[in-house]
């Protein structure tokens, strides 16, 4: 099964998950200080950001695009519990 | 002591417009105020259009609005600037746009979305301003500085340039209600100016410190806030007074580079005291890192929540007792409000009987205040054995690593750290 790195930049710890894995699935288990809401995609608490790797997460879905914009966020920011990992190294602000 | 419902001129053509609240006692629930506080509105006049800068609180309304008739007719209002949008500043904006349809509304970037939540409408207009942005009302220039979180996002100040007045919004005021309204008139209120800081914008000190980079340079010849007195007798001393209170309370004598951890602990029969003493023998194992421990048991007595802004990590160990922490570690978690402690390091300890949940509360606590809580914490069933207080030790070492940046860095496969999950549930 492919692989991802996902390093918490503020931790300074990478982890090495499954393909397919969604953010909120390894932030919660590293202890990284990431808060969550309703985990649905449609409250915005959990947006994070990514530092590098985008091309390796998942595309926006429309609802997570919609949350994102009415928070005002960059091109940088995702919601923890939406955004998925697909490979490859990705680096998190967390 | 006169309370007149006349305007107050305050520099030629600019009145405070604002609004006493004289039997108010607790302000937003965390604040007390021994004589109420004011709700700061003012108007200046151009010889183009006028301006309204802030509003007040809805209950209040009708004393604003009959201040406001004194200097301006409605059709003459050109501009509304809201420095702030938290309710006790924008609860007259929906009336008072209802009355001035013409005027201009003017707010920071990030106060959009309050603005949404707070005028329910869909037909809604405003000018989004930045630093350096201004507006002209003719002779009256309004120059807008972009200050946030003192103490939401949307925090920004006005300064009018022809007259040297900053329209500072929450920063440097205070809840302290005096209807002689200049600082050189009023009662003693440094107390309240300081209090106001304390818990309002404390948790914010990096925000205050870059917005006196910005506003210090100003040859302000009057701060006008949203709250308390006017300040027209040296204004800058209240801006050097922030400086003060923005700036480390502390020193860490052990050297710049040093990064501290302080260790708090509280023990029923001395197990957790273990514990702790055994963390901090771990953290001292590594250079650079000064390592603190202290009894909770005195929690209310000492000045823990100072020591915790100017530190690096903490570690908290706590009995479990009847399925939770103790409630002097709940009491200073919840004291922790008052400062900036996002991206510390965080961890916790403890002993139990039973069960043993109080660990994974403090962390879900600690992670809920944005700390960085990498390291699982270390449980014990009451007495400790030698091997769990090596594992405390190495609680401690690699807490001290995390903070002098020499933890081994790794690959942790994701099936490594749900083990470690369940051997800690």
């Amino acid at each position: 099964m492919p692989k991802a790195n996902v390093t918490f930049e503020k931790l300074g710890i990478t982890i090495s998950v499954p393909a397919g894995t969604r953010l909120i699935e390894i932030s919660e288990k590293v202890g990284a200080s990431i808060t969550y809401g309703c985990r649905e995609g449609e409250c915005g608490t959990c947006m994070m950001k990514i530092r590098s790797g985008m091309e390796n997460m998942s595309e926006r879905s429309v609802l997570e695009d919609k949350v994102l914009q009415e928070n005002m966020a960059g091109s940088s920011d995702r919601l923890a519990c939406q955004a998925q990992v697909l490979g490859g190294d990705i680096t998190v602000k967390a | 002591m006169n309370r007149s419902p006349d305007a107050i001129e305050i520099a030629p053509g600019t009145h405070w417009i604002g609004a006493l609240d004289p039997d108010l006692r607790e302000f937003d629930i965390i604040l007390k105020t021994a004589n109420g506080t004011t709700y700061n509105s003012y108007c200046v006049r151009g010889s183009d259009g006028v301006a309204v800068i802030d509003t007040v609180k809805a209950s209040h309304a009708d004393e604003f609005f009959k201040r406001l008739e004194q200097v301006a007719r409605y059709d003459e209002i050109s501009t509304i600037v809201l420095n702030h949008l938290e309710p006790d500043h924008s609860g007259a904006l929906p009336e008072l746009m209802r009355r001035a349809p013409q005027a201009k509304l003017y707010i920071s970037p990030k106060a959009q979305l309050m603005l949404k939540a707070l005028v329910k409408s869909t037909d809604l207009n405003f000018n989004i301003v930045k630093t350096g942005d201004t507006v002209d009302l003719g002779g009256r220039t309004l120059r807008f500085f972009n200050t946030p979180f003192l103490h939401w996002p949307d925090t920004q100040c006005t300064l009018v340039e022809e007259q040297s007045i900053l329209f500072s919004g929450d920063v440097f005021g205070c809840h302290f209600c005096d209807a002689r309204l200049f600082n050189d008139q009023v009662g003693d209120f440094r107390f309240s100016f300081d209090y106001y800081y304390a818990h309002i914008m404390r948790p914010f000190r990096e925000h205050v410190l870059d917005a006196l980079e910005l506003l210090e340079p100003l040859p302000l010849k009057l701060i006008a806030p949203a709250h308390g007195p006017v300040l027209r007798e040296a204004p800058h001393s209240y801006m050097q007074r922030y400086r003060q209170l923005a700036s480390p309370l502390l020193h860490n004598e052990v050297g710049a580079n040093n990064k501290s951890l302080l260790v708090f602990y509280i023990s029923s029969y001395g197990n957790t005291t273990l514990m702790a003493q055994a963390v901090v023998e771990g953290a001292e194992s590594i250079a650079g890192v000064r390592v603190s421990l202290y009894d909770l048991q005195v929690c209310s007595d000492l000045p823990f929540v100072d020591l915790i802004e100017e530190a690096d990590g903490l570690a908290i160990g706590s009995p479990t007792i009847n399925g939770d922490a103790v409630k002097p570690v709940w009491d200073l978690l919840s004291s922790l409000v008052a400062i900036k402690v996002s991206d510390k390091l965080g961890a916790a300890f403890g002993s139990y009987g039973w069960s043993g949940e109080a660990i994974n509360m403090i962390e879900d606590r600690l992670r809920g205040l944005k700390l960085r809580v990498p390291i699982k914490g270390v449980r014990a069933r009451l007495i400790p054995t030698e091997d769990e207080l090596d594992r405390c030790r190495d609680l401690g070492k690699q807490l001290a690593q995390h903070l002098t940046g020499t933890i081994e860095n790794r690959v942790i496969p994701m099936s490594e750290l749900l083990a470690q999950e369940q051997s800690h549930a």
